[in-house]
């Protein structure tokens, strides 16, 4: 029974820390500190559990144990669905949407992350009870170096190019570079968008990358990831100074236009090299036969 | 979750009446292009929308 005990402690402390060491809360303020921390982490420890008695029950041999631990891990599915329902909620009075793309991103990574801890501790747990303790140790950390590394995903800074735009104007027509922007109507504001407003290209690399770019719910992340950290001008009745991202629809480059707290063009190229890419929004025509064939 | 109308002309300031029929919407007559901004600028803060220009001496507060 000791030993069994030793195999449970170990894959519940790894599938533990891999939840700890996943679980970040930056500026995209979510999930929020303390409490919203406290549930992921709550949910993550479960998580580890579950992973860590899967292998004992087995050995013992425990069949039913198990059958309830399947059904157990399923409601780790739930968790998508609550982090969805709460950020929708949460959009509503939000100046400068997540999106929904984005949103969706963020659930799936909570979800995928809560299995991982599952993983992580089934293996730990599965390598103390055939090998002992002292391999569990390198397997754990080998466990949580792996779901750190795969699981980081892409960023815009992979995938394209920023390069500094001017922001000008063409009668009433708000310009970057040659991206027409939006019309904008007073003389005042014209002077005071020409005074601070900020404007760069996001070049894609390559047709995969045009594609992601197009769509719109990763244009809408780009700007909320640079609105949380640079800050906007944009107030409630207020909302002529909205940043914003259109595309060049021949050449398929982004121009990208906002009106910071924070005046700082190499930052904000920064910042947008380092919005994460969004699973569904991501381009994959390349790997299409008639992708390539139409990309040459 | 509210139902809000967007993409909608919510009044349109000239200082032309030549250029504006009537429609869907208030038209406000301005003397001169001085006033005509500050209307604008008015009705567009009152009414949450966004001031646009089309050139022709007519502006209209669209709200997005």
């Amino acid at each position: 029974m000791d030993n069994y005990a030793v195999v449970i402690l170990a894959g519940v402390v790894a599938g533990f820390l891999s939840r700890l060491l996943t679980l970040r809360s930056d500026y995209r303020h979510y999930p929020a500190f303390p409490h919203g921390y406290f549930t992921h982490l709550s949910l993550g420890f479960i998580a580890a559990c579950l992973g860590a008695v899967a292998i004992p029950a087995i050995a013992k041999p425990d069949y039913v144990a198990v059958t309830f631990l399947v059904l157990a891990a399923q409601q780790f599915r739930e968790i998508r669905n609550m982090e969805r329902e709460t950020m929708t909620k949460l959009e509503e009075t939000k100046l400068v949407k997540r999106g929904a793309d984005y949103i969706e991103g963020i659930a799936r990574v909570f979800e995928a992350r809560n299995y991982l801890a599952i993983f992580t501790a089934l293996i730990t747990s599965g390598v103390a009870h055939l090998f002992g303790w002292q391999y569990s140790l390198a397997a754990g950390i080998i466990c949580i170096y792996l779901s750190m590394r795969l699981m980081r995903g892409a960023y815009i800074g992979d995938i394209a190019e920023v390069v500094d735009a001017t922001v000008h104007f063409e009668g009433s027509l708000l310009m970057v570079d040659d991206v027409v922007i939006m019309n904008v109507g007073l003389p005042e504001t014209r002077e005071k968008i020409l005074k601070e407003g900020i404007g760069v290209l996001i070049k894609p690399k390559n047709d995969d990358a045009r594609l992601t770019l197009h769509n719109p719910g990763q244009r809408m992340a780009i700007i909320h990831d640079v609105v949380s950290i640079l800050g906007t001008k944009v107030d409630i009745n207020e909302t002529e100074l909205v940043p914003l991202a259109r595309k060049h629809i021949d050449k398929g480059y982004l121009a990208f236009f906002i009106l910071p707290n924070e005046p700082d063009r190499e930052i904000l190229k920064q910042v947008i090299k380092n919005v994460p890419l969004i699973e569904t929004a991501q381009g994959t025509a390349l790997k299409s036969f008639y992708g390539r064939k139409a990309a040459d | 979750m509210d139902t809000k109308i967007s993409e909608y002309i919510l009044a349109i300031v000239t200082n032309d009446m030549t250029k504006v029929q009537g429609g869907g919407c208030p038209v406000f007559y301005a003397e001169n292009a001085e006033e005509k901004e500050k209307i604008s600028l008015l009705l567009a803060r009152a009414l949450g929308g966004v001031v646009h220009d089309l050139e022709n001496g007519v502006y209209f507060i669209c709200k997005h």
